[in-house]
């Protein structure tokens, strides 16, 4: 584990990797232009492993499941935060920017034409029919994730009664996302704190 | 124009509460925006969050929807700016410093404990998505039937929601 701290951010893997040559900012953005375009249905950190892994190979498996580590402890979508990482792996700040810019602009040019078209159409009877039940669809697909996830990282009761409490603190007593997130997140922290054989000599 | 100074304000204190995914925000997201600024109604908000389910990308792109219906284009720009930069500086420093951090026992401490919050917040999120969304008991069943489908088979979600559509205009056809 001491070998890759004494590298920035991964640099020299990648050169060899791409046989010396670094990557284009250019190319990074459209790398990532093309995730954000394909990537429908959710997913997208699927997809981002296919492209970056599998076809580029601008990162390795390892450090691929470093990253999302790093991206699940932390705010932000999984997605934006993988771009960011990967385009700082690349090619530092302007790396992230491009890579990140990628992603949105397919995603966020598609969902500014549905408000306008929503504000045109979104009136109808036949509109409304329709949205009502994509929203119930969309219900589903929200609990499946979260359901999904829970499998993958739940271990143990004490896990169970944080994700109850984070519940009960939202839903039931309407407490503020921030709130819940702050006291609940630092109980959970204090409850897996450090536990030493020999606390002293950490310091 | 004079509500871009709030939007940027609300969404990126919505970009920090993005822990485990976009959905860990929801609950705050409806609160902000449908009952402190009325900048939509709850169904509003609940079909553009339905909507933002068949876009390819980051899955809460539908914020930008959010920005266009308050103040046009340039209300989705500085939307989607605030809800995303925070957070991606944030991710991009701790990045560099996760590996220096590596012999820091809190950082496992805070991985181990915000899983559970994570996946609690999603879960919460999604009962309050399920509030607006579900009236009566054909919203029920699509729900029912989408989770369930989606936890036996490996069905691309976007189908999913097209389908439901589909059932949506038969039922309007049928009954209006």
């Amino acid at each position: 584990m001491s070998e890759p701290r004494l590298r920035p951010s991964g640099l020299p893997a990648v050169a060899r990797r791409t046989g010396g040559a670094t990557v284009s900012l250019h190319h990074i953005f459209l790398v990532f232009l093309g995730i954000g375009t394909t990537s429908v249905g959710g997913g997208l950190v699927a997809y981002m492993r296919r492209s970056l892994v599998d076809k580029q190979g601008w990162v390795d498996d390892r450090e691929f499941v470093r990253m999302l580590t790093i991206c699940q402890a932390l705010p932000g979508l999984n997605g934006t935060n993988m771009a960011i990482l990967t385009g700082d792996h690349l090619r530092g700040p302007r790396g992230a920017a491009a890579a990140i810019l990628g992603v949105c602009l397919p995603g966020g040019l598609i969902m500014v034409g549905a408000a306008i078209a929503y504000g045109a159409h979104g009136h109808h009877a036949y509109a409304a029919a329709m949205l009502t039940t994509i929203a119930a669809a969309a219900v589903g697909i929200a609990f499946s994730v979260a359901i999904q996830l829970g499998q993958r990282s739940l271990k143990g009761v004490a896990d169970l009664v944080f994700v109850a409490l984070t519940v009960i603190g939202v839903n039931l007593l309407h407490v503020s996302v921030l709130v819940v997130l702050a006291v609940v997140g630092a109980l959970a922290i204090w409850w897996y704190r450090p536990r030493g054989p020999a606390p002293a000599n950490r310091r | 124009m004079k509500q871009l100074p709030t939007l940027a304000a609300v969404f990126a204190y919505l970009s920090l509460l993005t822990v485990g995914g976009g959905m860990a925000a929801f609950p705050e997201l409806k609160a902000l925006s449908v009952d402190v600024y009325h900048w939509l109604t709850f169904p509003q908000l609940i079909h553009f969050f339905s909507i933002g389910q068949l876009a390819p990308g980051p899955n809460m792109m539908m914020v930008a929807s959010i920005g266009e219906w308050v103040a046009g284009p340039l209300g989705a720009l500085v939307v989607v700016t605030a809800f995303f930069l925070p957070s991606a500086c944030l991710t991009f420093a701790v990045g560099r410093l996760w590996d220096h951090m590596a012999g820091w026992g809190w950082r496992d401490s805070i991985q181990r404990g915000l899983a559970p919050v994570s996946i609690g917040l999603l879960l919460a999120g999604a009962i309050s998505i399920a509030r607006g969304a579900i009236s009566g008991w054909l919203g029920g069943l699509i729900a029912a039937t989408v989770l369930t489908l989606l936890l036996v088979t490996r069905l691309n979600p976007a189908l999913l929601i097209l389908a439901s559509a589909v059932v949506g205009l038969l039922v309007y056809l049928e009954t209006g």
